[in-house]
């Protein structure tokens, strides 16, 4: 049996960071990650010889205070581009590129509405920033801190001027349909600029809740003026937390699965591992996924009723699959010189609300929406030399597939190869390897139930003071010493390691 | 256009029972109940009063009484989670609950609010009974979320049960051919062949005397209730009806609900809702058995020492204190609460009432401001009232095994 001040269980790039912070202010931690690689869903793995992916892939939400905090560039971190163009496509028509500055290749009405789109949503993620990386006000409390954070909250938001103000409290909690057809005309732009509203989440274009604040969530970093993709996959940016971490004096142990958490007397007292092996901790962080975290590693005979029940109806299903292809050669994109930049193969919104009509009913479409990144034409690291990795996203892949995956997965990457040559004719001839990840797959591989990226939805529902839910999103939870730091904490998913750095500082802040 | 709705006819619908339901013991006790005074308890005609509630009473003290408890709710909880699953439900240790027993028991929101309370009978190892005054399936439910392996069925229509309560229960149950009766120990179990099949009989009860509850199946609950008849003619057998159980209950320090407490997930006001520190049930909460749901909000409400208390009271004078509002001072300045219960006691020969007063104010002095009529008359009177820590009525007989005459 060995000691620690802190165990923290999983190794993404939450438990990564919150165990750097934690163990750059002096505590003796252990990170517990049950496969064979740091990083979780940001991890580079090799997935056919010689070609390697990360299931996430670019960095919108990274901060320059975290990279800097723990010395990240010093570990190893870069970026193979600073800001990668997205291109919003449609067969038979020309591409547009799209920049945070401006589109080229649209309408005169869409360049110049563009900028005034950019303005708004520039101004609200400015001001609603701060407050992803504060722990969420409580509100019934009246601590001192919850009313500074909500009085600054309503301050930075009347700071937007009475005008824009009242365009944010109106444009919350529109559907991304309705966001889009207030600005631009093209469907594909109008497509391309609605994916980031509702990726990872169980929300189409139609879909009322929380795409604008989700994609406010998306325009947080700050690290360039675009949007930076990481060298080496994601996995460079977890191996420079992993590395930040073990610098600070943090102890990582990969293959070491937690079983459960220990409880002595209603308070934390360790962990034990799958191999019977028990870990003493008078603090458990938990960057597993808020269901896994209460109701498989803690269990509900340590938790109150009602509170279980909000876990249990936590949505945590997830609906994007992953799709790593090793390419032959460069592919061919009709209209496009290079396949450069992030290419969105979604004609329309209604394309993407059909695909997740499909979806809703446990089905999927023949023609499935999907953002394409070849992230080896800037990066040799990820490919044999002259060869290629394509990797995309694809909406929508429901977790609960009728029948279950076994029975779709061929079918479904028919259906995503189909769907790519109509735009890249011939490209299934330079496919030498595929590798489809459903969320049943990531589920499994990353023991991530219901495989979402997320690991709970990000809606109104559960946002801020109510992520996951109340009486859990303070960083603590109704266990003395039971602590959480993955994206079912505020503020969410997305590769930024704010959950983490926000859970270290509050169970700072607390001794 | 007028509105239209269409409605399934209520008898095509097998699970809506129209109008009020009978208890498989209606033809007894309907026969019985010469006055034709009902009233409704869970959707069930149940008896207001036979012939004379204080009659009926005096039989809980004096010979036996039998009361018809089928229409309480039943639950079985079964399977490899069921005792940590109740164990984190209820505030009792069901770990150390021995198979055969029962146990009065409460359950609280995550707020630490009573919900309900009700008996918890271990038929075996991994199978339980809940028997409750009102319905709480939808909160056993709830309660077994992330315990997979068990399995909850609502079995009230599958038990016919009677309690049969007073000083000649015993004698009258040995009478009947259940021998060995004499040796159950207050909150334990037998059973015995009955009928097609089995009785189960437990030593529980809602009236504080020595007494049994009988649980049948529906099918022998006329061959029961006519044995108990003709058997208990000379043990001074009596149905009983509400009105009498109402009686015996509060000189026996039992709750009622929607009475004495209002279950937390059907009041609405703030502070309508009660702890059972508040309702003086601190003693079955078990603090030291691990966690179980309320438990942190009931161990800060303790440690504040500052809720309410429900106390028993000795007032002045032979006027019930119904529905009284009581002060700490004889002017009326100072509200300090309210009688939840009151009645002129027979048997302690004492007015005595159940009051929730503010925890401030529990042992001062505290006054009954008592409304009551003369030929019609309204009097108001101010009554002076003692507090009482011990029992109102306990006899021995209650607790002794065997019961001294079996």
């Amino acid at each position: 049996m060995s000691n620690y001040d802190i165990a923290i269980i999983g190794a993404g790039h939450n438990g990564l960071a919150c165990a750097a912070y934690l163990a750059k202010a002096g505590r003796k931690v252990l990170v517990l990650e049950a496969n064979d690689e740091v990083g979780g869903l940001a991890a580079t793995r090799e997935f056919a010889p010689g070609f390697r992916a990360s299931v996430a892939q670019t960095l919108p939400q990274l901060n320059r205070g975290l990279v800097d905090d723990l010395n990240l560039e010093k570990h190893g971190f870069k970026l193979a581009l600073d800001a990668m163009p997205t291109v919003a496509m449609a067969p038979g028509k020309s591409p547009i590129s799209i920049t945070s500055g401006a589109l080229s290749g649209a309408s005169a009405e869409d360049s110049a509405a563009y900028p005034e789109y950019r303005r708004l949503l520039s101004k609200f993620a400015d001001a609603i920033n701060p407050f992803w990386h504060k722990r969420p006000p409580m509100i019934a409390d009246g601590d001192m801190g919850d009313l500074a954070t909500l009085g600054k909250f309503g301050w930075n938001l009347r700071r937007l001027g009475k005008d824009d103000m009242r365009e944010l409290m109106r444009m919350i909690a529109l559907p991304a349909q309705d966001l889009m057809d207030e600005f631009f005309q093209d469907d594909a732009l109008k497509a391309a600029l609605s994916w980031d509203c509702n990726i990872g989440s169980k929300l189409a274009p139609r879909s009322p809740n929380n795409a604008v604040l989700a994609l406010l969530l998306r325009m947080s970093g700050d690290l360039t003026d675009g949007l930076p993709l990481p060298a080496g996959g994601a996995g460079g940016f977890t191996d420079a937390l992993a590395a930040s971490a073990t610098s600070f004096g943090a102890e990582i142990r990969c293959g070491a699965a937690v079983e459960k958490v220990l409880i002595d007397d209603m308070s934390v007292s360790g962990v034990q591992l799958s191999n019977g092996e028990q870990v003493q901790a008078t603090t458990v962080i938990s960057n597993a996924d808020p269901k896994t975290s209460f109701l498989t590693l803690l269990g509900a005979q340590h938790l109150d009723v009602q509170f279980t029940h909000r876990i249990s109806r936590l949505r945590n299903q997830g609906y994007v699959a992953k799709l790593h292809l090793a390419l032959d050669e460069i592919p061919t994109f009709t209209g496009l010189e290079k396949p450069a930049g992030r290419l969105m193969l979604t004609p329309s919104m209604k394309y993407i609300e059909c695909a997740f009509d499909d979806a809703k009913y446990g089905g999927y479409a023949n023609e499935l929406p999907m953002e394409v990144i070849i992230p080896s034409l800037v990066d040799d690291s990820l490919a044999p030399v002259g060869k290629h990795v394509l990797s995309a996203n694809i909406q929508y892949a429901p977790y609960a597939v009728k029948g279950g995956w076994d029975q779709h997965r061929e079918q479904f990457l028919a259906n995503a190869l189909a769907t790519l040559s109509q735009y890249s004719p011939g490209i299934e001839s330079q496919v030498s390897a595929a590798e489809l990840l459903t969320p049943a797959d990531l589920e499994q591989q990353f023991n991530l139930a219901g495989g979402h990226w997320h690991h709970a939805e990000f809606a109104i529902d559960t946002w801020w003071m109510n992520r996951p839910t109340y009486g859990a999103s303070q960083y603590t939870t109704p266990i003395s010493g039971f602590h959480l730091c993955g994206a079912g904490a505020h503020p969410g998913g997305g590769l930024m390691g704010t959950c983490g750095a926000n859970a270290a500082r509050a169970i700072l802040e607390d001794r | 256009m007028p509105m239209q709705t269409n409605l399934q006819a209520a008898d095509t619908i097998d699970h809506v029972h129209e109008g009020v339901i009978y208890s498989p013991f209606h033809r007894r006790t309907s026969a019985k109940n010469i006055n034709q005074q009902w009233s409704v308890w869970n959707g069930y005609a149940s008896t207001k009063y036979y012939a004379d509630a204080h009659l009926e009473y005096f039989s809980t003290r004096n010979t036996c009484g039998v009361f018809d408890v089928s229409p309480m709710r039943k639950y079985r909880i079964k399977g490899p989670d069921a005792e940590a699953m109740l164990n984190r439900m209820v505030t009792r240790d069901v770990t150390s609950q021995a198979v055969d027993t029962v146990a009065y028991n409460i359950w609280c929101t995550d707020a630490g609010k009573l919900i309900d309370d009700g008996t918890l009978f271990r038929v075996s190892e991994d199978d339980f009974w809940l028997c409750a005054a009102d319905p709480n399936f939808d909160w056993l439910q709830l309660s077994a979320v992330g315990f997979p392996n068990l399995e909850i069925t609502d079995i009230s229509e599958d038990l016919a049960s009677l309690a049969l309560q007073g000083p000649t229960s015993c004698a009258l149950l040995k009478a009947m051919g259940f021998s060995g009766i004499e040796n159950a120990t207050p909150f334990s179990i037998m059973r015995f062949p009955f009928g097609a099949g089995e009785i189960t009989i437990s030593r529980t009860g809602y009236t504080g005397d020595l007494g049994y509850e009988l649980w049948v199946d529906p099918a022998d609950a006329e061959l029961l209730w006519d044995q108990l008849f003709s058997v208990g003619q000379v043990y001074g057998i009596q149905p009983l009806g509400e009105d009498s159980l109402e009686m015996a209950r509060i000189e026996a320090g039992f709750l009622a609900p929607d009475v004495d407490f209002h279950g937390s997930l059907h009041t609405v006001d703030r502070g309508h809702d009660h702890s059972p520190l508040e309702l003086a049930l601190g003693w079955i909460i078990n603090f030291k058995k691990g966690h179980f749901s309320g438990r942190a909000a009931l161990a800060k409400e303790k440690a504040a020492g500052k809720h309410r208390r429900l106390i028993k009271l000795d007032i002045e004078g032979n006027k019930p204190a119904e529905n009284s509002i009581l002060y700490c001072d004889k002017g009326c300045k100072k509200t300090i609460g309210y009688v939840t219960s009151a009645m002129w006691s027979p048997v302690v020969k004492a007015n005595i009432a159940y009051g929730l007063v503010e925890g401030q104010y529990a042992d001062g002095p505290i006054w009954a401001e008592i409304y009551h009529q003369k030929e019609l008359r309204w009097v108001r009177k101010l009554a002076q009232c003692t507090r009482v820590t011990k029992p109102f009525w306990a006899p021995e007989r209650a607790r002794q095994t065997p019961p001294s005459d079996c």
